[in-house]
C-alpha cells in the first residue's frame, strides 16, 4: 500500500541544478559537430585555394551562429571538465586544488600553442 | 519577523487517499527552531496522526530526512527561519516508496548495503592478537567516507537511482571506499564484481548532486569516480597481464 | 569467470576524449569557427594551413583528436538518450548508433586525412 511518485520525462526541468547538468551532457553533441566542421575544414584546404576561400565565406552564415553556439557548450565542457577532475584523480600527496590549477595551466598553455602554430 | 509560518506537509495516509496531499499547518517561528521542530509542535500539540521519523535532533542518526522547498535535507538541520516568511513545503524523501505521510520504506538499500561488504576483511588465519595499527595518514586515506550516516538524502538527489532503481546507489558505493580505501582492509577483490558491474559505478553520470545533499561531506560522487578509474585499471591489467601474473 | 564488460573500454575513451575535448577544441573552434569568420584576426593563407596539414604530426594530433572526441561524444550522448529522455528501454539500438556512428566518424576522418 505504499505510493510511489511517477517521473516525468523532463525532470530535468525540475531543478536548476538537473537543468545544468543535461546543459553539460548536451554539450558532447556540440564536440561532435566540431569534429564535422574541422573535417570540412581540412578538406576545403586539402582541396586547394579556391575551396578553402568558399568554406570561409560559407562560415560567415547560419554556421557562424551554430559555431558561437557550439563554443558557449564546449567552454561549459572544459571548465565543468576541469572543475571535476581533481574529485576523479586523486594522487597522493597532492592537494586537490593543485591538480586543478594544474589542469587550467595545461589549457592554457595548449591554447596559446595551437594559436601560435595557426597564427604564425 | 512574524511570529508564525505556514508548513504544508504532504500527508499520505493508505487506504484513505490514493495520492498524497497537502495540509497546512501554522506554528511558531522561532530564531532556534528546525523544520523538524515545527513538526514536532504540529504531533504534540495539533495533529497527533502525522507520521515521520526522528531520533536524535542532531544531525547523527540520519532519520529525519525530508525534502523541504523541493530539497532533500535533514529536518533537524534546516532552520524554519531561512525559509521566513514561508510557506515551508515538506515533503516525503524522493525516489523511495511513501509508507504513510513523510515516512519512507528503505529496504531497497538495506538490502544492497550488506552486497558492498561493508566491514574490514582480512585473509590472516588465524586472527593476530591485538589492533590492527594505522597511521594518520593512512586514516585520512577513508575518513570522509567514514562520516555516512545512511540518511538517504544522496538516493533522493540521484536522478539516476530514480530512473532506474537497480542502480547501487552513492551510499552504498561511498562506503564500500571506505572499506576499499582503508590500509587494514584486504576485501577490495571480493567488492570488486558489485561495484564494477553495469548497476555499479557504471550505471552514474557525476550529476554531483548527491555530494551536494550529503550532510556529512562524504562526496559520494567522487568515490564513484574514483572507483570508475580502479575498475578501468584493474580491467586493462586483465586484458593485458596473462592470468597468473594478475 | 568473471564477465567481460565493455564498460571500462568505452569509459576509458569517453574520458581521454573528454580531457582531449576540453584542453584542444575551445582555442580551435574560436579561431576557425568564431574569430576568423568574424574578422577579428586574419585568416591565415591557404599555403601556410596546407604546409601545416601535410605534416604527419599534424595528421596524427588530429586524427587522435577526431577519434577520442567521437568516442566522447557517442558515451555521452548514450547516456543522455537514457537519463534525459528515458530511453533507456531503446538501448540495443542506442548503443548500436552511438558507438557505431564513432567507428564511421573515426573512418570517415581517417579518409579525409589521409587524403588531404
Amino acid at each position: 500500500m505504499t505510493y510511489v511518485k511517477p517521473i516525468s520525462t523532463f525532470w530535468w526541468l525540475r531543478r536548476g541544478s538537473y537543468f545544468r547538468f543535461v546543459l553539460r551532457e548536451l554539450s558532447s553533441v556540440f564536440v561532435a559537430w566540431f569534429v564535422v566542421y574541422l573535417l570540412m575544414l581540412v578538406s576545403a584546404i586539402g582541396s586547394g585555394p579556391e575551396a578553402y576561400h568558399r568554406f570561409l565565406d560559407w562560415s560567415t552564415g547560419w554556421v557562424l551562429v551554430l559555431n558561437v553556439v557550439a563554443l558557449l557548450f564546449v567552454l561549459l565542457h572544459a571548465v565543468t571538465w576541469f572543475n571535476l577532475a581533481p574529485r576523479a584523480m586523486v594522487v597522493p600527496h597532492v592537494p586537490p586544488v593543485v591538480v586543478l590549477v594544474l589542469h587550467y595551466l595545461l589549457w592554457l598553455g595548449l591554447s596559446l600553442a595551437v594559436a601560435w602554430v595557426v597564427l604564425r | 519577523m512574524a511570529d508564525t509560518i505556514t508548513l504544508q506537509v504532504a500527508r499520505y495516509r493508505p487506504g484513505q487517499e490514493p495520492e498524497p496531499v497537502f495540509q497546512s499547518y501554522d506554528v511558531p517561528l522561532r530564531k532556534e527552531w528546525a523544520v523538524l521542530d515545527g513538526l514536532n509542535h504540529v504531533k504534540d500539540h495539533v495533529d497527533g496522526t502525522l507520521s515521520y521519523r526522528w531520533s536524535c535532533r542532531m544531525g547523527i542518526c540520519g532519520s529525519c530526512g525530508m525534502t523541504v522547498n523541493g530539497s532533500p535535507v535533514l529536518s533537524c538541520a534546516t532552520f524554519l527561519t531561512d525559509y521566513a516568511p514561508g510557506p515551508v513545503r515538506v515533503e516525503p524523501l524522493r525516489n523511495f516508496p511513501v509508507v504513510r505521510d513523510l515516512v519512507v520504506d528503505i529496504t531497497d538499500f538495506m538490502a544492497k548495503l550488506p552486497s558492498v561488504k561493508p566491514w574490514l576483511i582480512r585473509d590472516d588465519e588465524p586472527e593476530p592478537e591485538g589492533e590492527y595499527l594505522q597511521t594518520p595518514g593512512e586514516l585520512d586515506d577513508y575518513k570522509k567516507f567514514s562520516m555516512c550516516i545512511n540518511c538517504m538524502l544522496c538516493y533522493s538527489a540521484c536522478p539516476v537511482y530514480a530512473l532506474d532503481p537497480a542502480f547501487l546507489g552513492p551510499a552504498a558505493i561511498a562506503l564500500a571506499q571506505r572499506y576499499n580505501l582503508d590500509s587494514r582492509d584486504e576485501g577490495a577483490e571480493d567488492r570488486r564484481d558489485v561495484l564494477s558491474s553495469a548497476e555499479g559505478v557504471w550505471a552514474c553520470t557525476f550529476v554531483g548532486e548527491c555530494s551536494t545533499a550529503c550532510p556529512k561531506g562524504v562526496d559520494p560522487a567522487g568515490a564513484i569516480q574514483r572507483y570508475k578509474l580502479t575498475a578501468a585499471t584493474h580491467a586493462v591489467k586483465d586484458f593485458l597481464l596473462p592470468r597468473g601474473a594478475r | 569467470m568473471r564477465r567481460r564488460s565493455p564498460e571500462p573500454l568505452v569509459w576509458l575513451l569517453f574520458s581521454a576524449g573528454g580531457m582531449a575535448a576540453a584542453l584542444a577544441v575551445p582555442v580551435l573552434l574560436f579561431l576557425f569557427g568564431v574569430a576568423f569568420p568574424l574578422g577579428w584576426l586574419p585568416s591565415p593563407d591557404h599555403a601556410h594551413l596546407l604546409s601545416l596539414l601535410r605534416s604527419p604530426i599534424t595528421k596524427v594530433v588530429l586524427f587522435g583528436l577526431c577519434v577520442l572526441a567521437l568516442f566522447h561524444w557517442a558515451h555521452r550522448f548514450r547516456y543522455t538518450l537514457y537519463d534525459g529522455l528515458r530511453l533507456k528501454k531503446l538501448s540495443g539500438l542506442i548503443i548500436l548508433l552511438c558507438y557505431g556512428g564513432a567507428l564511421v566518424g573515426s573512418a570517415i576522418a581517417g579518409y579525409v586525412l589521409l587524403r588531404a
